[in-house]
C-alpha cells in the first residue's frame, strides 16, 4: 500500500477491496482512527459512529462473492451531513431545537447507500440548518479547514469537507441550496457536485429553501463524484420533485468542449491569484483543443440579491414546523403561545432568526410583491438568460469562489459580507442546473498553500458534461 | 429603516421574541441586509416575465397500502416532551390566561 487506507479515493478503495489487497474492517478502521485523534481539532463530525459489525461483515461477504459486480460503494465509509436522516440516529442539523431529535426514518439517499453496502461513520458539521458559508453558525462550534486551521472550511456542509480533505471519510454527502457543497469543497481542495435540481430525492434531508435545496457529493476527485451521484440519483415517489432519465434530453458528450465565460462579470471583486490561475487555467484547456467563448448573463448581477429573498421566504416557511410540540426542544411557558416562543427563541441561533424575520418581511402583505414575486420573475429572467448562453457552450466557467478560505471571525459581525461568499454558486440553484466545483490550484495566505476552485455549470440534466469538464482540470480519465 | 418596533412585529408573527437589548442591533443588521437585496428595485423586466407559473399538476402520490397499525408509534411517541401513555401532550389551546 502506498499510502495510508483513509487518504484512498473511493474508486482506488474499490479496486484494492476487490484485490483483496484491503479489507471492509481495515478501511473502516483506518478512517475510524484517523476521524477520532483528528476530530477533537477540526469538529468535522458532531457524532463518529461506533462500528457496525454486522454491516461491515456484509460489505466484505458481498465483495468476496459477487467480486467485480458487487456494487461501487460497498464496504466504503462515508460521512454525512447532519441534516440528512439515518434512522435510529441523532439529526439535529447542527441547531439546539433539534440536538435530541431522532431520526425515525432512513432519508431516501441513505436507503441507497445501505443497499449498495456504504458505511457510515458519522454526522458532519454544518451551519444551522445549512444556513452559513462557513460553519461558524453551527449550535457546536465550527469546523476547521484541514489545509488551515485559524481558516474557515466553507459552509454550509463544511464538517463535509473538512472530513474529506482531513482524511477522516473518503466521501461525503452534502447539501447545496446556494454554493453550500461547492464553496466548501473549492476551499477544502475536493470536488463538490450540485445535481440538477429534482436529480436527487430530498426525502429525509431537513429542508431549508425548497425550490433550492439538492443533496450531493463532496469527494476527492471527479470519478468519485461521478459513482457517489449515479448511486444517489433517480425518480422517488417519495419526494414529489425528482424527475426520471428521460425529464431532459441525454446530452452529448463530445471530445472538445465549447466553455462559455462570462468576462463581464470577472471584472472586479475576485482575488487577483485566483483571477491569473483561473484564467490560466482557461488558457491550458484552449491550448488543448477546447473552445473559450464569451457569454453574457447580464441579470447575474441580481442573483445574489434574488437569492437573499427567495431563500429565507422558503426557509422562514419550512421552519415555521419547529414549535417544541412532537419533538425536539422544549421549553415550559405558561401557555401554549409561551411554549412555542420559549422552544423558538432558545433553540434557534442568531443567523436563523436574522434569515426567519427576513422571510416574514417579504412575505407580508406591504411588500411581497416588490420582494419575493420581484425576485421569482428574476429568477426566470435569470434561468432564460442561462438556457440562451448554453445555445453556444456546452459549460459556463466561474472561479467557485472570489477568494480562498477565510479566516474565523472575519465575516461574522457583517452578514452581508458572508452572504457575498455565495456570488458565483447562488445561480445554479437559481436555475435549477447542476453545477461542480473542481480544485484549479492554490493560492499563499499567511503563509500557508490554499485551494481554490473552477465552477462549472452545465445545461438540466448534463450532469455528464461536467463530469467531462471536471475531468479536464483535475486530468483524470473517469470511468 | 426598520425600527425596533417594526422588528418586534415581525419577531412576533415569526413565533419569536427578540430581547430588548437586541432590538436596535437586530434593526439595523436587517435594514443592511434589505439595502442589499433592495438592489432588486433597479432591475427592470421585461413585461412577459412578471411572474409567469408552470402548468398545474398533481403531485400526489395515489392512496396505495396503508402501513400497519402502530408500525410507527412507539419511534414518533419517544420523541414527544409530554405524553400521557400514547398521546401527545400539549397546553390548553384556548385558555382564559
Amino acid at each position: 500500500m502506498t499510502k495510508p487506507a483513509n487518504e484512498l479515493s473511493m474508486v482506488e478503495a474499490g479496486k484494492m477491496l476487490r484485490d483483496h489487497t484491503l479489507t471492509v474492517q481495515e478501511l473502516w478502521d483506518a478512517c475510524s482512527s484517523r476521524a477520532h485523534a483528528r476530530n477533537p481539532e477540526l469538529n468535522a463530525y458532531l457524532e463518529l459512529f461506533p462500528a457496525d459489525g454486522p454491516a461491515i461483515q456484509a460489505a466484505q461477504k458481498r465483495i468476496d462473492t459477487e467480486r467485480d459486480t458487487a456494487p461501487a460503494l460497498c464496504g466504503i465509509p462515508l460521512a454525512i451531513k447532519d441534516n440528512i436522516l439515518i434512522e435510529g440516529h441523532l439529526a439535529s442539523a447542527a441547531s439546539q431545537i433539534l440536538s435530541n431529535y431522532t431520526a425515525t426514518y432512513d432519508a431516501t439517499v441513505i436507503t441507497k447507500l445501505k443497499a449498495d453496502g456504504a458505511l457510515f461513520l458519522g454526522r458532519a458539521n454544518m451551519d444551522e440548518f445549512a444556513m452559513g458559508s462557513s460553519t461558524e453558525n453551527s449550535a457546536f462550534g465550527p469546523s476547521k479547514n484541514p489545509h488551515d486551521t485559524s481558516r474557515v472550511p466553507g459552509g454550509s456542509s463544511g464538517g463535509s469537507a473538512s472530513a474529506v480533505a482531513g482524511h477522516l471519510a473518503l466521501a461525503a454527502l452534502g447539501t447545496d441550496t446556494g454554493g453550500s457543497i461547492r464553496q466548501p469543497a473549492a476551499h477544502c481542495g475536493l470536488v463538490g457536485l450540485k445535481p440538477t435540481y429534482g436529480r436527487v430525492s430530498r426525502s429525509g434531508a431537513i429542508a431549508l429553501g425548497s425550490s433550492l435545496d439538492q443533496i450531493g457529493p463532496l469527494t476527492k476527485s471527479v470519478a468519485d463524484a461521478q459513482l457517489l451521484y449515479d448511486v444517489l440519483k433517480g425518480h422517488d415517489p417519495l419526494d414529489a420533485t425528482t424527475i426520471t432519465d428521460a425529464t431532459y434530453p441525454a446530452p452529448k458528450i463530445k471530445e472538445k468542449l465549447i466553455i462559455g465565460v462570462p468576462y463581464d462579470l470577472l471584472s472586479d471583486g475576485i482575488d487577483e491569484d485566483v483571477r491569473a490561475t483561473f484564467d490560466a487555467t482557461l488558457a491550458r484547456l484552449a491550448e488543448a483543443g477546447h473552445t473559450l467563448v464569451s457569454v453574457s448573463l447580464p441579470t447575474s448581477e441580481y442573483a445574489l440579491p434574488t437569492y437573499y429573498v427567495i431563500m429565507p421566504a422558503e426557509a422562514s416557511t419550512n421552519l415555521a414546523r419547529y414549535d417544541g410540540m412532537r419533538y425536539g426542544k422544549s421549553t415550559t411557558g405558561k401557555n401554549l403561545l409561551d411554549e412555542y416562543l420559549g422552544a423558538r427563541t432558545e433553540g434557534f441561533g442568531p443567523e436563523t432568526i436574522r434569515r426567519i424575520l427576513l422571510g416574514t418581511f417579504v412575505l407580508s402583505s406591504g411588500y411581497i410583491d416588490a420582494y419575493y414575486r420581484k425576485a421569482d420573475a428574476a429568477r426566470e429572467v435569470l434561468t432564460n438568460e442561462y438556457d440562451e448562453a448554453f445555445k453556444t457552450c456546452d459549460v459556463i466557467a466561474f472561479p467557485t469562489t472570489p477568494a480562498p478560505a477565510f479566516a474565523f471571525g472575519e465575516k461574522t459581525g457583517n452578514p452581508v459580507s458572508m452572504y457575498l461568499e455565495d456570488v458565483f454558486t447562488v445561480t445554479a440553484c437559481l436555475t435549477g442546473m447542476p453545477a461542480i466545483s473542481v480544485p484549479m490550484g492554490m493560492v499563499e495566505r499567511g503563509g500557508k498553500q490554499l485551494p481554490i476552485g473552477m465552477h462549472f455549470t452545465a445545461p438540466k440534466g448534463a450532469e455528464s458534461i461536467l463530469f467531462t469538464a471536471g475531468a479536464l482540470i483535475t486530468g483524470e480519465a473517469l470511468y | 429603516m426598520a425600527s425596533a418596533e417594526d422588528v418586534q412585529k415581525l419577531a412576533a408573527l415569526s413565533r419569536l421574541s427578540i430581547p430588548e437589548a437586541d432590538l436596535a442591533h437586530t434593526a439595523k443588521e436587517f435594514d443592511a441586509i434589505l439595502a442589499y437585496v433592495g438592489k432588486l428595485e433597479q432591475l427592470t423586466l421585461p413585461a412577459k416575465y412578471a411572474g409567469t407559473a408552470g402548468a398545474v399538476r398533481n403531485v400526489f402520490r395515489i392512496d396505495g397500502e396503508p402501513h400497519a397499525k402502530g408500525k410507527h408509534t412507539k419511534a414518533l411517541v419517544a420523541q414527544f416532551p409530554d405524553k400521557e401513555g400514547n398521546y401527545l401532550k400539549v397546553k390548553q389551546i384556548l385558555s382564559h390566561d
